[in-house]
């Protein structure tokens, strides 16, 4: 098994000798193979987001290391470690450009971790190429190409910023409560359509999310974070056989606290 | 009632096609602060000085016996000089964006002071042949046209440039940067160099823009491009509300939005020289034009503000 990520105890303190000083993430390791899908708990400011962002570099860590594919991106820059990665953000305004068309959209990211010149942004070929994947998920979007993205709903960016997200086959994809901002309903639709890309595409995934139903019946890995550590780490049969009242047992056991998100417990 | 029987329509008739050709000229220089202001998001106040900049360096290259339409190239240069600088400044050396331009403004008024050697110098059309000249538009049609002819052909061109520009690779990312720059690195876009390549291009064209203008005066002025950007805003504003409606949804939409900045500079121009028609004191077309473009800029969060109340109610 290829590792595909290998992220190795890294540290990240928010305002510094400031009265705000966070420290986010306290050592956090994590290894995937190639072909995990792992789900991501935990409360508010457990450092779920954090570990994401860490990884796709918005930032740099104080210390550690992060390798993808074997390579160390720890000191690269958030847009060349971006060739690596697919991203999917909570607000569904974040991952579209809403005043470019859906087809210049696809094309930008179609382009991801190459160099970009004076060649004509979109080709004929690319355009058969995204209306028939636009026709994938089943949203009407396939006769849409040329509309702004600013027109489309919540749900329909969400699932365009995930086919562009994996049109470059990333090593990992990272999709972080990519639909915390959606109705119940839209909300499901979006989860389906992550499942079939990252089956489909055989994507390495990390998906953060609030809903711990989700986050067991999603993926083959889970893990728990708490106050910038991962606390749990659960994969094979031990996940599958997984229930919410296990997790919250297993929460306060590590935690030696009650779990503190309502969201989380009522969803 | 005197001031009104005072008024002569044939000269203000006389002086549309002026106001035209000033607007074309001026055109120009709004298309660059369109790349700014509505693709990038920046509100770029270099422009002030890179318009002046353009004017220097083709006036005293045409003095110094250069081809005026070559002359116009290198004005184009030095403008994008300019644009590098106030991009640097704000990319490299985090400066907030309004304040890089400002500082690129102020330090190019005595590298204009200095291209020149004083505050104006003089391009006689009797002397060199100048691209454009205020002189031809008073005299024969022939030279008319050839004014109006020039100053067409200069905007169609560059519009058609812009065009295909932003319809590259290249021009995808510098709209991306400009739309949603946290998208754009997440695409893999480097935001830092497409944010200095668009206000190079911006005050590339504005550079452009300030050579012409020079020449259609006959002289760079080291106090021309003082509020410019005021007047290139109020081109790009001007021209959304007018012609917005018709722009939006064609298969051209970015061609006829860019043709709409440029009419709207020509009305600009046409409607200050009513102003000045109608006897208002020139001093007072500064004041009248900031109050002019803070309206239209206001209209639209107005709106915003009195829709969502009535939305509530």
């Amino acid at each position: 098994m290829t590792e595909m990520l290998k992220i190795e105890h890294i540290r990240k303190t928010f305002n510094p000798g400031t009265i705000n000083e966070k420290v986010a993430l306290d050592g956090v390791d994590l290894v995937l193979n190639e072909g995990d899908f792992v789900t991501v708990i935990g409360g508010n400011g457990a450092g779920k987001s954090t570990t994401l962002n860490a990884v796709a570099g918005v930032w740099p860590v104080d210390s550690g290391k992060i390798y993808i594919g074997g390579d160390d991106v720890t000191k690269l820059s958030e847009y060349k470690r971006a060739k690596y990665l697919g991203r999917v953000f909570q607000d569904p305004m974040t991952g579209t450009a809403t005043t470019m068309s859906i087809e210049e959209n696809m094309a930008i990211a179609a382009r991801r971790g190459e160099g970009r010149g004076l060649s004509w942004g979109i080709t004929r070929k690319e355009r058969a190429l995204y209306r028939s994947m636009l026709a994938t998920l089943d949203l009407g979007l396939e006769d849409r190409l040329s509309s702004k993205v600013g027109l489309l709903s919540g749900g329909q960016r969400q699932a365009i910023t995930l086919l562009m997200a994996s049109i470059k086959h990333p090593k990992l994809l990272l999709l972080d409560e990519h639909t915390a901002a959606l109705d119940p309903k839209t909300a499901a639709k979006v989860l389906e359509i992550s499942d079939k890309i990252i089956a489909e595409n055989h994507l390495t995934a990390m998906m953060v999310t609030h809903n711990m139903k989700d986050a067991i019946a999603h993926g083959n890995r889970l893990i728990m974070m708490h106050e910038g550590r991962v606390i749990l780490n659960i994969a094979g049969e031990e996940k599958k056989k997984l229930t919410v009242e296990d997790l919250l047992h297993q929460f306060e056991r590590v935690s030696g606290e009650e779990f503190a998100s309502d969201k989380a417990l009522l969803s | 009632m005197t001031i009104l029987m005072s008024l002569d329509p044939a000269s203000l008739l006389r002086s549309m096609p002026g106001a035209c050709a000033q607007g074309l000229i001026w055109g120009l220089m709004a298309l660059g602060v369109y790349i700014t202001y509505r693709l990038l998001d920046f509100a770029d106040l270099t422009v002030d000085g890179s318009l002046a900049t353009g004017g220097a360096v083709a006036v005293m290259l045409i003095r110094g016996g250069m081809n005026p339409w070559l002359a116009l190239i290198f004005a184009f240069i030095a403008g994008m000089a300019a644009g590098l600088v106030t991009g640097l400044l704000h990319t490299a050396l985090g400066i907030p964006g309004i304040l890089a331009g400002i500082l690129t403004q102020i330090s190019l008024y005595s590298i204009n002071l200095n291209i020149m050697g004083c505050s104006n110098q003089a391009v006689s059309v009797d002397k060199y042949n100048l691209v454009v000249s205020l002189r031809y538009i008073s005299d024969s049609p022939i030279s008319k046209i050839r004014v109006f002819a020039t100053s067409i052909l200069f905007c169609l061109a560059v519009v058609m440039i812009l065009y295909w520009y932003f319809g590259t690779e290249q021009g995808h990312a510098i709209r991306a940067t400009g739309c949603n720059p946290q998208m754009a690195r997440a695409q893999g876009i480097n935001t830092d160099f497409h944010t200095v390549l668009a206000l190079m291009i911006s005050n590339g064209l504005v550079g452009l823009s300030g050579g012409l203008y020079a020449q259609y005066q006959g002289a760079a002025d080291v106090n021309m491009g003082r509020g410019a950007i005021v007047i290139g805003l109020a081109a790009v504003i001007i021209g959304e509300v007018v012609f917005g409606k018709l722009c939006a949804g064609k298969y051209f939409a970015f061609a006829y939005t860019m043709l709409s900045v440029i009419a709207g500079a020509i009305i600009y121009y046409i409607v200050m020289n009513l102003v000045l028609w109608l006897k208002l004191p020139s001093d007072d077309l500064k004041l009248f034009s900031a109050i002019v473009v803070a309206l239209f800029l206001a209209i639209p969060y107005l709106k915003a503000k009195y829709g969502r109340k009535e939305a509530r109610a």
